[in-house]
């Protein structure tokens, strides 16, 4: 079945666990089979019992696609236990053999020096271009594995308990266990077509996911948002891949290391745009963000898992994977790094002005991306992935902790009656008397984004601020020139855009602990009675992310700060990342200067912990009034609770015109006025050409043997004229 | 002879192809196919003084064939007229259209 | 003399040919087109293929032709009918068109030189030698012995088919 196992010398990791590293996307493709299987089977023998049956509550909605509401008996779907057992279940067996892997990869050490490639089949072999259907692991691909299957096992336990009641529960799972299955082969493609494969995959399931509840029209409107915005982004993906198949012949990762020198630095640049705006499409950035707030209509754990922990992630993945030719783009990095800084601004400003819970989170899911991305931009892939790794604890923390929050709002709406809107924080408030698990948890995760040492989040922001700053006094992007501006200046500017976006983190991440937790509660008299922690099945992941989240600076700690083994993960992803990282430096291994390493933690820190001090001081919970009940917003907070009017720009700019072009100028101008009339018509129609031939042609089938006879001799005439002429 | 010949059966050939063009009574078409195969026959006759007798074995089985031909085409005209009463041409169209 | 006999023959021929296709009685046509084959025959022994010709006497004139006055007759289609019988003017014109077209176009086609592979009389000494069925029959039971069978075998199926085809159909049939 493998045409060959490893390129070339033996790898130190043929006779491993590694071996088995195929088994890894297939453990959720087959939990995606046989989840789809039992729904598949239990729509089309819906009996009376069954939840969604028309009997059963007056809702005709067998397959789930309704919002959990108002008239609805909590009743299990039939297939609920063994489902449960099979959608996490293949997660823990994937997670089992990733660490299995992991361990397999610690032995083999230092040794370790180039990627472990399984081929499987010859995929295209289309004249030059030889793409196979191939597997690669090494240090990044196993870090990003680690963290999808580790977190997306968690996110899978915690669904258990927050979908029990859905009437669609193996379709919810079995989309899950697709959407990891094709992350992985995202994350593990040896080329780019591969991995395309996978970014393709994650983006459909993204749909389907964001539109569970498909029979609410909204939702099904954010998942074809999301998938058709994602797709603008693909046609970046997909010119920078022909790019490189026209100017280098390979699109294998490997191959493309080995030759990214050969390429005209005019060429690399172009290569590495197009990939980019791949990745705003995927990892919401400017311009191609708006979907991701619409996405929260999805499913909570969706968003936790999708568009928090991993799928947006991708983004940040493709360029890392790719360093070697960003690495040799000052400008393209230079683009990424601003256009990540004002992303993480831009986010930020409207974060603090929104009142969903989950929006929020969403906003700041924006402006951590753009981190991430201002860190692979600056030549620091390490600490981009590791901000990508700690953002996968504390956000998917605080996202399912806002799930635990969501399902006690709920719950008690439910008991009440209350048609208010569960998510809106106005409607909450003073939670963490009747939560406490949760708010803790919440409170940890807050402290960790917003920075505070020694939770996770500070040590990979800062490390990737303070990373901004050194490349700015010396390196190929400070010597570049962006739009003119000398590379320098550009970067201590998104230098201060990242403390002013950390600053507003801590302010927006802050109110939302104020407003939910703290304070009087504004739910209403009587649900307060129904308040309460949400079932162990979905506080126990909440409290290994907390975990996670707390420790999870130690990966990757900087020497200024000497609290255990310093770098591991800088160690870790040397052999993928540490040329290009060289050739940024300008080959030099930057010497660490103590005192202006401390002047920068302090920095960030300080910012912080104002950032904290600020939210408390200035906001007041007491002030709030329930959603029904609230004044609609003024001057520039209107601005920013309605998101800058972007997605209103974007629907008169883009959408509008497209529309009134493909339907007045192309659908009846075009096709019905010219082709429908003069060819359609005109051919074959009532009055058509095909129609008068065909009357003449009948001529000639008179049934009259005359006419035959005639046809016959005339035909003869002509063949001896033939002869006759020659 | 043979100049004269081809151009006497050429010509009788010529007056059966006209005869199939113009009449209408199928006996009358018939006839003039008969008139047809005996040009042939006459062309076949003329050729065999320069190539040799297989000339004339072959207008022998073109008469052969043309009697059988004859037979067969005349009961298919009496079955014609038992169904339709009529021998006109025109009259037999059941695969118009 | 012979050559004076051979168009006068042929004229004749041709003469009650075209009287085939004009008259509008159906059986002076048939009749026309006996004297045309007598004539055919007498051009058949002009070209020394004595047993042919009278082959053509006896098969085609004696036989055929019989069986063509048979159906006529059978048909009651003695007397000219009233209906035309044959395309209008117009037609007829065109079908002398399209005829004199064919025949300029045969003529333009065949000219090309004979190669003769026998000697001018060498029929007619055979024929003194053998008796005028011999040349014929040579060939026929030799080398074309096959064809000879095979056309025994339509012959068969010819007559059978006839039978089917002519017989009195059952009373059932809608006639």
């Amino acid at each position: 079945m493998f045409l060959q196992e490893v390129t070339g010398v033996a790898h130190p990791l043929t006779a491993t666990a590694a071996r088995w590293m195929w088994a890894l996307p297939l453990l959720p493709l087959l939990g995606f089979v046989l989840n789809g299987a039992l729904s598949i089977f239990s729509a089309y023998h819906a009996g009376p019992a069954d939840p969604g049956a028309p009997e059963a509550h007056g809702s005709h909605d067998v397959t789930g696609g309704g919002h959990d509401d108002h008239h609805h008996v909590a009743v299990r779907h039939r297939f609920a236990t063994l489902t449960s057992i099979i959608g996490p279940g293949v997660m823990v067996l994937a997670f089992g053999l990733a660490v299995a892997i992991f361990m397999a990869m610690q032995r083999a050490g230092p040794e370790l020096r180039t990627p472990f490639i399984q081929r499987y089949y010859e995929w295209m072999p289309v004249g030059d271009l030889h793409i196979d259907a191939a597997f690669q692991l090494d240090q990044l691909s196993m870090v990003m594995i680690l963290v999808i299957t580790g977190v997306g096992m968690l996110i899978h336990i915690f669904s258990v308990g927050y979908m029990q009641d859905d009437p669609g529960y193996p379709r919810y799972f079995s989309y899950l266990n697709l959407f990891v299955a094709f992350m992985l082969v995202l994350v593990m493609g040896a080329s780019y077509p591969v991995m395309f494969v996978g970014w393709e995959g994650v983006g459909l399931c993204s749909y389907l996911l964001i539109g569970f509840w498909y029979l609410d029209k909204a939702n099904a409107d954010a998942g074809k948002k999301a998938f058709i915005m994602n797709r603008i982004g693909d046609f970046g993906f997909l010119v920078a891949m022909f790019m490189l198949w026209a100017n280098i012949g390979t699109l294998e990762f490997d191959g493309v290391r080995g030759q990214a020198t050969a390429l005209g630095s005019n060429v690399v640049t172009w290569i590495c745009l197009f990939f980019f705006l791949g990745c705003t499409g995927k990892s919401a950035q400017i311009p191609l963000y708006t979907w991701l707030p619409d996405a929260m209509a999805g499913p909570t754990p969706v968003s936790a898992l999708i568009h928090a922990a991993t799928m947006v992630t991708a983004g940040v993945y493709l360029i890392a994977r790719s360093n070697f030719l960003f690495a040799l783009s000052p400008t393209a990095s230079l683009t990424v790094v601003v256009i990540g800084a004002l992303t993480a601004i831009f986010a930020a400003s409207i974060g603090l002005k929104q009142w969903d819970i989950k929006k929020v989170l969403a906003y700041s899911t924006v402006s951590q991306l753009g981190y991430m991305f201002v860190g692979v931009g600056a030549g620091a892939y390490v600490s981009g992935v590791f901000h990508l790794v700690t953002h996968a604890f504390f956000k998917a923390l605080l996202f399912l902790g806002s799930g635990s929050v969501i399902f006690a709002m709920h719950r008690a709406y439910h008991a009440t009656h209350n048609e208010d809107d569960a998510q809106d924080m106005r409607n909450m408030g003073g939670l963490r008397r009747y939560m406490p698990w949760t708010f803790v948890l919440m409170f940890v995760a807050t402290l960790a984004i917003a920075g505070i040492f020694p939770f996770a989040g500070f040590f990979s922001k800062d490390e990737i601020l303070g990373t901004l700053f050194i490349r700015a006094r010396g390196s190929t992007l400070a010597d570049a020139n962006w739009l003119g501006i000398p590379g320098g200046i550009v970067l201590y500017a998104c230098y201060a855009l990242g403390l002013a976006a950390a600053f507003m983190t801590a302010v927006y991440m802050m109110r939302m602990l104020i407003y939910v937790f703290f304070g009087p509660n504004r739910s209403g008299e009587r649900e307060r009675d129904f308040l309460g922690e949400a079932p162990w099945i979905m506080t126990a992941p909440l409290i290994v992310l907390g975990v996670l989240s707390t420790v999870g600076g130690w990966l990757n700690l900087p020497e200024s700060i000497k609290l255990g083994r310093i770098g591991l993960l800088d160690r870790w992803l040397e052999p993928v990342v540490g040329e290009s990282t060289l050739r940024i430096t300008h080959g030099a291994v930057p010497k660490v200067n103590l005192p202006l390493e401390y002047v920068l933690i302090g920095v960030a820190l300080a910012i912080a912990v104002a950032g904290i001090i600020v939210a408390w001081i200035v906001l007041k919970p007491a002030d709030l009034v329930p959603k029904r009940e609230a004044k609609p917003e003024e001057g520039f907070e209107r601005v920013l609770a309605n998101k800058y009017y972007v997605d209103e720009i974007y629907d008169d700019t883009v959408v509008r015109p497209t529309v009134a072009v493909s339907r007045d100028l192309l659908w009846q101008g075009i096709d019905e006025g010219l082709i429908d009339t003069t060819l359609v018509n005109g051919i074959g129609g009532s009055k058509g050409i095909a129609r008068i031939v065909g009357k003449i042609g009948s001529l000639l089938q008179s049934g009259q043997v005359g006419t035959y006879a005639w046809v016959l001799i005339v035909g003869v005439l002509f063949v001896l004229g033939a002869f006759t002429i020659r | 002879m043979l100049a004269e010949s081809l151009f006497f059966s050429a010509v009788l050939f010529t007056i059966g192809v006209v005869g199939v063009l113009t009449r209408r009574n199928a006996i009358i078409v018939f006839m003039c196919v008969e008139l047809m195969l005996n040009a042939v026959n006459l062309t076949f006759v003329a050729f065999s003084q320069v190539y040799g007798v297989g000339g004339q074995v072959f207008v022998f089985f073109v008469m052969t064939v043309a009697a059988a031909e004859a037979a067969v085409g005349l009961a298919i005209i009496i079955a014609l007229f038992r169904h339709r009463q009529t021998v006109n041409l025109q009259n037999v169209n059941l695969l118009k259209g | 003399m012979s050559s004076f006999l051979f168009w006068i023959f042929a004229s004749l021929m041709l003469i009650f040919g075209a009287a085939v296709i004009i008259n509008r009685n159906p059986v002076a046509s048939a009749l026309s087109l006996v004297v045309s084959f007598l004539g055919l025959a007498a051009l058949f022994m002009s070209l020394d293929a004595f047993f042919i010709g009278i082959i053509q006497v006896l098969v085609y004139a004696g036989a055929i032709m019989v069986v063509f006055l048979f159906v006529i007759m059978l048909l009651n289609l003695g007397h000219p009918s009233e209906i035309a019988d044959a395309r209008g003017r117009g037609w007829k014109l065109v079908a002398g068109a399209v005829g004199i077209a064919l025949l300029a176009q045969i003529f333009a086609l065949t000219r090309a030189h004979v190669t003769p592979r026998i000697e001018p009389g060498y029929l007619a000494r055979q024929i003194e030698y053998t008796g005028v069925v011999a040349p014929v029959a040579g060939p026929l039971f030799k080398e074309y012995l096959l064809a000879f069978e095979v056309t025994s075998v339509l012959l068969l199926a010819a007559i059978v088919g006839a039978v089917v085809l002519g017989g009195r159909r059952a009373p059932t049939d809608a006639g």
